[in-house]
Parts: C-alpha cells; sequence; structure tokens
C-alpha cells in the first residue's frame, strides 16, 4: 500500500481531481435515494425524476473517468512501448500475440537493456508514475482501534519498518493496531470498467421503468430502490479495503431483498424476497471468515491493495490463501449465484422485471465475480492456477454453467431462462477466472451485463404487450409480426449470449475456452480439461435453450388471448442502446492475428485487456495468456449452430404436425415419454435437482420446526424448571425463616416494607395484600441466605 | 463552568433525577401532567448536564477518569464515593441520558394499565440514577448500591403494570438478580480481603491484585462469583430464562429500558471490574465464556424462531445479541471489547427500537400474537418501514448500527488474546457467523409474518389500529437516527472507546502469566 501511495501522488497529478472525487458517482445516487424517500411522493413525476438525473450525472462522470483512464493507460502504454518493443518483438515469432510478452514483469528488472534505454525507462518512470494499470487509492480514515496503544503507531515510519514483517502472525504489543481502518475510492481498470456498466444499465433501467411500472402501487418506493442500489454497488465497486466491500456487498444484498419482495403483498413474492436474503447470509458466512482471514494475514489491515501485495510476493502462506479463497467462494456461490447455493437467483425473478435485468442479470450477481477480480492474487495463488489442471473455482464455475444451461431448458417461464441462463454465464465467468483468464472473464462479464440486460428488458417488453404474463408456452407465439424492435433486438441479444460470431458474447467465450489452454496451441496457464468440457457444452447448451425461446415466443402461432402491441418507445429506446452495444462491444477485445488478418492497424487488438487489466508488478500476479485460435473459434462456433439447429429443426417438424404445439405429446408421438432416462432426466430438471426441497423443507424446515421447538422446550422445561425449582425451594425455604426463625425482626421489616410501598402511592393496590406478605417473605428469605453465603464465605 | 462540572458535574447528573423523584412524591397523583412535566425535566437537566460533561470531556485522554471526585463515604470499610467518566462509561452514560427521557417522552400518552402515572414515572427516575451511577462508579462498593438500586423499581414495574404473568415474571427477576449480586458481594468483599482490606476502589485493586500475587486459583474463584453476578444480568445462556418472563410481562418502558441499558450493566461490569481486576483469571475464564456465548448465539436464535409471540422472540434475541458481546469480550483483545461495547449501545438502541415498535403494535391490535398479525406496511405503513428498519439493523446489516457490533466481534474471534486457544476462537468464530444467518432468519420471518402480506379479516377494519402518533415520532427519531448515523461514523463509539480498551487489552497482549502467580 505504502509504494502504491506513494507512486499514487506522481500519477493523481495528472488528473487528480478527477480521481479523487470519483466518490460522487455513488455518492449522487445516494443523495437521490434520499430526496426521493423524503420528496418523493410530492413531486411532479413522483421522485423518478430525481433517480434519472442522478444516475444520469453518475453515469457522465463515469463515462468521463472511463475515458480519462484510457488515455492514462495509453499514454503510459506508448512510453512503455519503447523499450518494451526493444524486447519483446525481437522474441516473437509472427503471429503469435503480443499479449504473450511479459508485461507484467518490470522491465527494468527482468529486461537486459543498455545504459541508454535504461535512462529513458528511469525518466519514463519518474514523469509517468506507477506501471500501466496500478490502481490510484485515495482514502480517509473511517476509524481506528488500537491508536492510543502508541502515538507512534501513526507515523510512517512505524508503518514502513512493518512492512517487512507485516505477514507473520505474532503477538506482539507493536502488531495491534498499526493501521487505521479507512474507506476510500480505489481506481483501476477493473473499478472504471464496472463503474460504466453500471451507471450505464442503471440509466437505461431507470429510463425503462418510466413506463414500465407506471401506475405501481409504489412507484416512488420503487425508485427510491433503484437509486440506493445503484448507490451500494458503486460504492462496493469503488471499495478499496475488504471492510468497505463487505459493507457494498450487503447493501446491495437489502436491495435486491426490497426489490424482489416490491409486491409484498403477495407471499410468495415475499418469500422469495427472504429466500435471497437467507441463501447470501449463508455464503456471507464465508465472506466474513474469509475476509477475517485475510486481514491477520495481511498484519492487520484491510487494504486490498496491500493483500494483494502480499499475495503477490509470497509473504502470505499459500495455504492461507487457499483457505481464505475456500470461504471466499461461499460468498461468490450465493452472491454469483453457483452451483449449489444458486436457488435463489430463479426466484428473486418475483420482483419487476427492470430489476431483474439490473440487479440479477447486469450488475449485483456479479459482484462475487468481481470480487475474485477485485482479490485475484488471492485466489491464483491460493488455488494454484499456475500450472494447474483443476481447482476448486474453475470447477464450480464449469458445474455450475453446464447444470445452469440444462435448467434454462424445461423452464416456461422465458425470465426464468433468462435467470438459469445467468447462472450458467456466471459460472462461464467464474470458471474463466478459476483458469486465470482473468481479462477472459471480466470480458465475458462486460459483454453479457449488455446483452444479457437487452435480453431481460425484452422479456419484460414481451409481458408488457401480453398482460404481464412469461409464460412462453400459453400466452406467446408469434410475436414477431406485432413486436418487430423487440423481435430484433432480442434476437441480436440472443445471438449474442448464444456466441455466434462476430457478436458481444462471441469474442469473450472464444477468449475463455481459448484461456482453459487445452486447445492445441492456446497454452493457458494450465491444462484444464474439465472445465474446457463443461466450456464447450455449455456453448452447445447455450443456443440450443435460447433458440427454443425464439421459436416459443417468436414464431409458430400466437397461443395467447389478447391483443399483443409493440411497447412504448421510452422501452424500446433502452433495447436499442443494448443490442448496439451487444453486437459492437465484443470489437473492444479482438485478438492481434485477427486484427492483423483483416487488416486493421495493431492498436486495435486487445484493447480491453490494455484498459482492465493491471499491469503493475506489485499488486497483481504473473498470469500467463492463452494464444488464440482461429481453429478452436470455428469448432465453438459450430457446436452453437449445431445445437441451435438442431432445437430449430425439432420445433420446425412440430410445428408441421401441428401449429400450435410447443412440446411433443402422445399425439404428436413424445420422445421424452418414450424413452425412461430422458423422462427422468427431465423430471429430475423440473424438480430442479431437488436443491429446494433439501433448502426448504430439510434445512429451513428442520430449524424453524423441530429442532427450533426442541431448543424452546428445553428452555421452557429444563433450564427454567431449575429455576423454578430453586425458586420454590427457597419460598420454603423463607416461609420457613418467616415463621419460626427472629420472626420479630422480619416482621417488622414486612410491615415496613407493605408501609412504604403504599407510601409510593398506593401503586400496589392491584396485589392482593396476602400475596404481598408472600413475596415479601420470598425476598427476605433470600436476603437471610445471602447473608448466609457472607457469612460463610469471607 | 469547568470548575462546577469537575466538583459536581456526575454527581448532580447521576441525582438530579431523585431529586426529581423526591418532588413528585411531595405533589399529588391527580395531578398527572404536572408529573410527567417534573419526570421530563429531571431527566432533561440530568441530559443537560450529561451533554456538558461530554463536550467538556478531553477526548485526547478517553483512558483517563475525567471529572473525578473522591469523598469519604463509609470509612468503616473504607468505602468512599468515588465516582469518574471515561471512554467506557462515556457511550453507556450517553445512551442512558438518551434512553430515558425518549421513554417518559412516550409515556405522556401511553401510561400502561392500570394507570397511576406518579409513581410509574418515579420508578423511571430512580432507574435513572441508578444506571447512570453504576456507569461512573468506581468503587466496587458504591457500584454494588447503584446495581442494586436497579432492581427494585425495575421489580415494581414488572409486578404493578405489567401483563397477565407480572407477579411470576417480576419476582423471578427480582430473586434470579438478586442471587448473583449476592455471589458478586462476596467476591467484592473477598477482593477486599486478600488485597489487605485497604481499599475498593478499581483501579486501586487492579493494581493491589498485580502486586499481592494472588494465587491463580483464588482469583478464578473470585471471578467465578463476579461471572455469576454480571452474567445472570447479561443475561448469558444458561442463566438467561428471567429474561424472556420479564420483558414479555413488562410495560412497554420497562422492557425498553431493560433492554436498552439494563442487559448492559453486566457487560459493562466485566469489562469494567473482572477483567481489570483479575486478568490471570480472565484467560482462564475466557474459553468458557465464550463457550457460553456461542451457544447462547445459537440458542437465542432458535429460541427466537419457535416463538409465536412478537415480544417474547424479540426478548429471545436479546440473549443472542449479547452473545455476541460477551463473545467479544471473551476473546480479550482491543478488537473484541471494543466491538463489544459498540454491541452494547447498538443492541440498546435496536432493541429498545423493536420493542417500542411491539408496545405500539400491541396498542393498536392488542394481541402480539405472531400468527394474527399481518399486512401492517399496509395499515401503518410508517409504524412498518420502522420495523422493516430496525429488523434489517437488528441483523446486523452494515450501514447501520448493528454491523459493528457483530463482525468485528468475528474478526477478534479469529485471532483471539495470547493464552486463549485459536483454534478454539476460530470454532467460535464460525458458530458466531452461522448465528448472522440465524438472525437474518427469525427477524425477516417477523417482518415478513406482521409487516408484509394483507390484514388479516379480524383487523381489516378495525378503526384503532393508525399509524405513529406525534409522541411516538419524537421518542424514535432520535433513536431511529443514531442507528444510521452511527452505522456510517463507527468513529463516534470506536475513538472514545479505544483509550481505555487499549489499557486493558495492553494486559492480555504479551501474555498474562498465570503460572508466575504461583498455585
Amino acid at each position: 500500500m505504502f509504494a502504491l501511495l506513494a507512486a499514487e501522488t506522481a500519477e493523481a497529478a495528472t488528473h487528480s481531481s478527477l480521481y479523487d472525487n470519483v466518490w460522487l458517482v455513488p455518492g449522487l445516487p445516494a443523495l437521490s435515494f434520499l430526496l426521493i424517500l423524503f420528496f418523493g411522493k410530492k413531486l411532479p413525476f413522483k421522485g423518478a425524476e430525481i433517480g434519472l438525473a442522478a444516475v444520469g450525472a453518475a453515469f457522465l462522470y463515469a463515462l468521463i473517468t472511463m475515458f480519462t483512464w484510457i488515455g492514462d493507460v495509453q499514454d503510459s502504454a506508448a512510453h512503455g512501448d519503447e523499450e518494451e518493443h526493444s524486447l519483446v518483438v525481437e522474441g516473437l515469432s509472427v503471429g503469435s500475440p503480443v499479449t504473450g510478452s511479459p508485461i507484467t514483469e518490470s522491465p527494468i528488472t527482468e529486461s537486459p537493456i543498455t545504459e541508454s534505454t535504461a535512462s529513458v525507462v528511469l525518466t519514463a518512470e519518474d514523469s509517468h508514475g506507477p506501471p500501466r494499470g496500478a490502481a490510484i487509492v485515495n482514502e480517509v480514515e473511517w476509524f481506528s482501534i488500537g491508536s492510543a496503544s502508541g502515538e507512534a503507531a501513526h507515523s510512517d515510519d512505524g508503518a514502513e519498518d512493518h512492512d517487512e514483517e507485516a505477514a507473520d502472525d505474532g503477538h506482539g504489543a507493536s502488531e495491534y493496531g498499526k493501521y487505521p481502518i479507512s474507506i476510500g475510492t480505489l481506481v483501476d481498470g477493473q473499478s472504471v470498467m464496472m463503474l460504466f456498466v453500471v451507471t450505464l444499465v442503471s440509466l437505461l433501467v431507470h429510463l425503462y421503468s418510466t413506463e414500465y411500472v407506471k401506475g405501481d402501487r409504489r412507484y416512488t418506493h420503487y425508485f427510491a430502490f433503484l437509486s440506493l442500489f445503484t448507490a451500494s454497488m458503486l460504492f462496493m465497486v469503488l471499495s478499496s479495503s475488504t471492510l468497505q466491500l463487505i459493507v457494498g456487498w450487503e447493501l446491495v444484498g437489502v436491495c435486491s431483498f426490497a426489490l424482489i419482495g416490491h409486491w409484498w403483498e403477495e407471499k410468495p413474492n415475499s418469500d422469495a424476497a427472504l429466500k435471497a436474503f437467507l441463501t447470501n447470509r449463508v455464503g456471507d458466512i464465508g465472506l466474513l471468515i474469509g475476509m477475517s482471514i485475510l486481514y491477520f494475514a495481511a498484519g492487520r489491515t484491510f487494504s486490498i491493495p496491500r493483500i494483494n501485495e502480499l499475495a503477490v510476493s509470497g509473504a502470505i502462506d499459500k495455504n492461507t490463501l487457499m483457505i481464505a479463497g475456500t470461504c471466499l467462494m461461499a460468498a461468490v456461490m450465493s452472491k454469483s449465484g453457483q452451483f449449489i447455493l444458486h436457488t435463489w437467483l430463479p426466484d428473486a425473478m418475483a420482483g419487476p422485471t427492470p430489476v431483474s435485468a439490473l440487479i440479477h442479470a447486469a450488475t449485483m450477481v456479479v459482484a462475487g465475480v468481481y470480487m475474485i477480480g477485485r482479490l485475484y492474487p488471492v485466489f491464483y495463488i491460493g488455488f494454484g492456477m499456475d500450472g494447474g489442471s483443476l481447482n476448486l473455482m474453475a470447477f464450480l464455475g464449469g458445474l455450475t454453467t453446464v447444470g445452469g444451461g440444462l435448467l434454462a431448458f424445461v423452464q416456461r417461464d422465458v425470465k426464468k431462462v433468462l435467470a438459469y441462463s445467468t447462472v450458467s454465464q456466471l459460472g462461464y465467468m467464474v470458471l474463466a477466472l478459476g483458469v486465470g483468464a482473468y481479462t477472459a472473464g471480466m470480458f465475458h462479464l462486460f459483454t453479457h451485463a449488455f446483452f444479457k440486460a437487452c435480453l431481460f428488458l425484452g422479456a419484460g417488453s414481451l409481458s408488457h404487450a401480453c398482460h404481464h404474463s412469461f409464460d412462453m408456452k400459453s400466452d406467446m407465439g408469434g410475436l414477431r409480426k406485432v413486436m418487430p424492435v423487440t423481435f430484433a433486438t432480442f434476437v441480436i441479444g440472443t445471438l449474442a449470449l448464444a456466441g455466434i460470431p462476430p457478436l458481444a458474447g462471441f469474442w469473450s467465450k472464444d477468449e475463455i475456452l481459448a484461456g482453459a489452454g487445452v486447445w492445441p496451441g492456446t497454452e493457458g496457464n494450465g491444462t484444464f480439461t474439465i472445465p474446457f468440457i463443461f466450456g464447450i457444452m455449455t456453448a452447445a447448451l447455450t443456443a440450443a435453450y435460447m433458440t427454443r425461446v425464439i421459436w416459443l415466443v417468436f414464431f409458430g402461432e400466437y397461443r395467447g388471448h389478447e391483443h399483443p402491441h409493440e411497447s412504448p418507445k421510452i422501452m424500446t429506446i433502452p433495447l436499442v442502446i443494448l443490442a448496439t452495444l451487444a453486437v459492437s462491444v465484443g470489437f473492444l477485445n479482438m485478438p492481434s492475428p485477427f486484427v492483423k488478418a483483416i487488416g486493421l492497424p495493431e492498436g486495435w487488438a486487445h484493447r480491453f485487456e490494455d484498459w482492465v487489466e493491471p499491469a503493475s508488478v506489485s499488486t497483481f500476479p504473473s498470469i500467463k495468456h492463452a494464444n488464440p485460435s482461429l481453429s478452436l473459434a470455428i469448432f465453438a462456433s459450430f457446436c452453437a449452430l449445431g445445437a441451435a439447429g438442431a432445437v430449430w429443426m425439432y420445433y420446425k417438424r412440430l410445428y408441421a404436425k401441428d401449429p400450435m404445439a410447443t412440446e411433443y405429446t402422445a399425439e404428436t408421438g413424445s420422445i421424452m415419454a418414450n424413452v425412461a432416462p430422458l423422462a427422468m432426466a427431465h423430471k429430475v430438471l423440473e424438480e430442479k435437482y431437488y436443491l429446494d426441497h433439501l433448502y426448504t423443507d430439510a434445512i429451513a424446515g428442520g430449524t424453524k420446526g423441530p429442532l427450533a421447538r426442541f431448543a424452546n422446550w428445553t428452555n421452557q422445561n429444563i433450564l427454567d424448571g431449575v429455576v423454578n425449582l430453586v425458586g420454590l425451594l427457597s419460598a420454603a425455604l423463607g416461609k420457613f425463616v418467616y415463621q419460626f426463625i427472629d420472626q420479630g425482626v422480619i416482621d417488622g421489616s414486612v410491615n415496613a416494607t407493605g408501609k412504604s410501598a403504599s407510601g409510593l402511592g398506593g401503586i400496589l393496590r392491584g396485589v392482593q395484600s396476602g400475596q404481598i406478605r408472600q413475596y415479601a417473605s420470598l425476598m427476605f428469605g433470600a436476603a437471610a441466605l445471602m447473608a448466609a453465603v457472607l457469612i460463610f464465605a469471607v | 463552568m469547568q470548575s462546577f462540572l469537575d466538583s459536581w458535574g456526575i454527581t448532580s447528573m447521576v441525582f438530579v433525577p431523585l431529586l426529581g423523584a423526591f418532588i413528585m412524591m411531595l405533589i399529588p397523583e391527580k395531578e398527572e401532567e404536572l408529573h410527567k412535566t417534573i419526570a421530563f425535566l429531571a431527566t432533561i437537566v440530568s441530559a443537560a448536564i450529561g451533554i456538558l460533561l461530554l463536550r467538556n470531556f478531553d477526548y485526547d485522554h478517553t483512558e483517563l477518569f475525567q471529572f473525578g471526585v473522591d469523598r469519604s463515604w463509609i470509612d468503616v470499610i473504607n468505602a468512599r464515593y468515588t465516582v469518574g467518566l471515561d471512554g467506557m462509561s462515556l457511550p453507556l452514560v450517553a445512551l442512558t441520558l438518551l434512553v430515558t427521557p425518549l421513554v417518559i417522552i412516550y409515556s405522556w400518552n401511553h401510561i400502561p394499565e392500570p394507570g397511576n402515572a406518579k409513581a410509574f414515572l418515579m420508578l423511571i427516575l430512580v432507574l435513572h440514577t441508578g444506571m447512570l451511577g453504576t456507569f461512573v462508579a468506581r468503587d466496587l462498593v458504591l457500584f454494588f448500591v447503584f446495581f442494586e438500586v436497579v432492581l427494585l423499581p425495575m421489580y415494581f414495574m414488572i409486578g404493578v403494570w405489567g401483563g397477565e404473568q407480572r407477579l411470576y415474571a417480576s419476582i423471578k427477576f427480582f430473586l434470579y438478580t438478586l442471587f448473583g449480586s449476592a455471589l458478586m458481594l462476596v467476591s467484592f468483599l473477598a477482593l477486599y480481603k486478600l488485597t489487605g482490606a485497604e481499599t475498593f476502589d478499581i483501579v486501586r485493586l487492579s493494581e493491589l491484585v498485580a502486586e499481592k500475587g494472588i494465587p491463580l486459583s483464588t482469583q478464578v474463584l473470585v471471578f467465578g462469583g463476579m461471572f455469576m453476578g454480571f452474567g445472570i444480568k447479561v443475561p448469558m445462556f444458561p442463566f438467561h430464562t428471567w429474561l424472556p418472563d420479564a420483558h414479555t410481562q413488562a410495560p412497554t418502558q420497562g422492557s425498553v429500558i431493560l433492554a436498552a441499558v439494563l442487559l448492559k450493566l453486566g457487560t459493562y461490569g466485566f469489562i469494567r471490574i473482572a477483567l481489570p481486576i483479575l486478568p490471570a483469571a480472565a484467560v482462564e475464564w475466557a474459553p468458557w465464556i465464550g463457550l457460553l456465548a456461542v451457544i447462547g448465539i445459537i440458542y437465542g436464535a432458535l429460541g427466537c424462531l419457535a416463538q409465536t409471540d412478537m415480544k417474547r422472540l424479540i426478548a429471545f434475541s436479546s440473549v443472542a445479541h449479547m452473545g455476541y458481546v460477551m463473545l467479544g469480550i471473551a476473546t480479550l483483545t482491543d478488537f473484541g471489547i471494543n466491538a463489544a461495547i459498540f454491541g452494547m449501545v447498538a443492541h440498546g438502541l435496536i432493541t429498545g427500537m423493536l420493542f417500542f415498535v411491539a408496545g405500539s403494535v400491541k396498542e393498536r391490535y392488542h394481541t402480539l400474537e405472531i400468527a394474527r398479525l399481518g399486512g401492517l406496511l399496509v395499515q401503518a405503513p410508517k409504524l412498518g418501514w420502522i420495523l422493516g428498519i430496525t429488523t434489517m439493523a437488528s441483523l446486523g446489516l452494515p450501514g447501520l448500527a448493528g454491523f459493528w457490533g457483530e463482525f468485528p466481534v468475528i474478526l477478534a474471534s479469529y485471532d483471539p488474546a495470547p493464552g486463549l486457544s485459536d483454534t478454539l476462537f476460530r470454532v467460535y468464530m464460525v458458530i458466531a457467523a452461522i448465528g448472522t444467518v440465524l438472525a437474518a432468519g427469525y427477524l425477516l420471518w417477523l417482518l415478513q409474518r406482521t409487516a408484509f402480506g394483507t390484514p388479516s379479516e379480524e383487523f381489516k377494519n378495525d378503526p384503532n389500529i393508525h399509524d405513529t402518533v406525534f409522541t411516538e415520532w419524537v421518542a424514535w427519531v432520535p433513536m431511529l437516527i443514531l442507528i444510521v448515523v452511527l452505522g456510517f461514523v463507527p468513529s463516534l463509539i470506536f475513538d472514545v472507546t479505544d483509550g481505555p480498551v487499549q489499557l486493558i487489552s495492553d494486559m492480555f497482549v504479551n501474555g498474562v502469566d498465570g503460572s508466575a502467580l504461583g498455585e
């Protein structure tokens, strides 16, 4: 942290005020929340205008920050290139990408540079401060514990000395409370990217919602919580410390709770909200413990750059990182819907659809992925991704991506399909990070946000047209003619999600598959065979289930009983914007052989990677970048197209038999019913692998029912039984003392008590006088007991 | 001004409410408004003096007792009237000064059955004096006296203004705590004798115990007596059974004071008296205290899930929450104890609020049976919102006060003081973390069953059910604001408590070598 802070001052000189004030990005929506809450209902647009203005301003700020960041990165890259080229270019054979270059290694120490270049490098270092992509941290003290144990602890010298031994877990007086706990902002490629995604999607969702929830019973509250959510998410994104991350993490959770349960009058909605919150709490056990471990492992600090620095330098033991990483994975599982804690996410669709787009697809659910990226060294080193073949993260991601994809097949509800698709795609991201393909994971997060938001808002538009139904089988079909804009954008979103070239999803998915390092010539961090197979399967699955959706919704005959219509402009404009992005953002990270092949300048290649992946030495592990492979891209696309084609043929033939049918039945000739294993598999999928039964009935029901009742029974009968027994015994003793021993004294006291009690104003008039005596005698019995104890003990 | 505060500040703050009670005694019962005004004024004057003290408090030296007074009192046993305010007592004094006036405001139109504002408010004032006195006493005998002064008014409050089973509940409360106090007193006296019958001064005793080399086994026994006294008051599992009864039967005001302040007398006793005076014994006891604390966390939560009565559920949640506080203390670390104090204040505000809301629900629906409630957000939206925010705070949501009494405790358990088993406390850490899930479970389930949904047929058209009224707002808004502010600015408490807490935790940092004391 200290090295970074020192370096930061140099860098910050360039755009200091912009980066210093980046807290405004979460600050404005937070202010908007308060304003809407207190004044929203009195305003002409019921508070929506405040939300739109605040998020719009936050978006502009994020946009400017993003371009400034890109400018800074490219400036330093331009300087870096001078000396990098001298050592990198000659070492590479033609066709292999520049990404293979050791950009994560410091050129100063590693390269055999001549005296003259060295001086160039150093001047570049002087004028430009940190290496490309280093985080810019801006913190203020939040609170401090341990300040009084020594004033010296606050001085910089103390902190410097501490640098070396920070990682050992000793118990010295000096060890306690060295570091004040800070709150602040951390600007780097990853957070800038996320600021852009969150503010943009949030802005579009705000816009869309003004129409979608028009006339809702809690319109103002809805916008208040959208603002609060946006603020919390941005607060988490900008976290400079793990503690701040926890705070933001939980705050987005509570907003999600409130918005899932937006229509809380109906029990299923509040059930879904509770389920979401509680499942996330289960994962949070891992979060709290994991962050605690890291806090102590890094020498009592929450600072994210500091933890990363120590993890990279090897100062934190690899086993500790592994344990902490495993704990944190529990949090990822719950927040980012990884198996087996994903079950809340499909239920979360009980909330309004724009909320599903913003929170449960594009932003909040990627918080887990984001957190992995934020603490990447911890996971990378802890899970031994360098040269590894399988680890918890890659496996879990792989399992989720296939498991979610399969479940998407059996849903009737278009939103549920998209929800399981989100689960599946989140699995893809986790898989990517698990195989060491950091940029690929982040890039998929980036592209997914746009096309999935597009699809969800598209689904909202469908339901808007079909009178609030999401049922593809009974209320949709043939909608392409009446809803052309929704149709076009939905298809674009689908193609992007299915990874059809050249849409956004293709580029990010391809990078992930290459990153697994299995395909010949890709050479990633290791050879991750199982995750790779999962990845290829999902490529096919995704295309297949989305083709099913497209057919059921837009083709065939209309099966509903209403008159569907295209949604108004205020809803379709966000769709068009998102669809445009779904087409275009993939070009941000094209591999360089491709760029060369189509004759674009080299600068067009792997831009996203340059902007987002930190190239600084100290806080990011030296990951290897896989080589892109044309044959892999062709193969994966072929898988997707093949699967889509098969599904298309299936429905085409079904349509020929019966235009209104949505599945093969006894009449049309059922495949499912005739092949027993298939029918069984179908049943398992429909029951969602029986996980909900396990959680809701066995675990939650067991705790609420028998376990809680047992605890209560113990309380009432055993613990309280003892107390009552003691009470009875001492009452008997008291009576004995009262009647036989020292009657005069006690009698006098009792009367005195009675008098003083009535002196208090007759407050005891409700109590029968007989009882007073009894209780008074009890009291004095106890006093006598106490006196006896005292006499014997002292 | 400074000289007044130095010599009379604390004393007047503590005794002005008692003076108010005396004045009220002379005024006939039927002058209800006058009684309310006097009671309110007495607490306000007390609070005003308290604010002056807080403003003149030297925050750079929170570890020192300030505005200290030391006068002779009972010379025969060397008990002295020694009071003072340091960073550890300050937040609790402030909490008391805040809560009592709010309770009196709430009482303005909520005097429980069978009425008699005069006696009711007098008791609150006596309670106020007792609570404040406990937090500023520096002498063990003085501490004990104040500690016991609190008992009687609460006994009458439950016994006279309580619910159906008030007599049972009040007797149980009284005798149970008295029993603990007896053992505690034995320990105090033993300490006095063992250190040469010189003094009851807490600070001096701490030094004397270190000097005299009292055998560890004796120390452990003496600590045990205090443990009983404070542990019952907290209350710690398995000595908690008086609490649900007392809370359920007490009138709203009694429940609020009980939850907000009274329970803190026990935890405060641990960190003010038990830990600093007997650090070696504390190291021996800490694993057991930690064990009972985590059992309490899980057990309290399970108890909550089984309750059918809203007030009883909140009462059980106190058992769980005080478990976090005690676990924090048991780690014997700066983080743990700071978080414990934060947890005390946070629990005071949050659970106090929950009882206020429960009282108001009871007043409207005439029942607290969860199964019959529902749709509060429809019938009384503001009250429902307040319940929502408070339950969120209670389950430890970051950004609200409850979080800072919870997460730092979990954090501290990972690395307890030297001499304590890391493995054991890490197991405690995991259990405590699981407790946060259960807490979310019972609180949100409560919220779902009471606030969400639609009103039942029974109460659908009940004209008695209305939204929050003025006195409720006045009483609640300060607490709600504090819950939010403390959530975002935890330094308000941590910066104050850290100084004195360091004094304690420093005792443990280098390891208290019990074996050197000799057996």
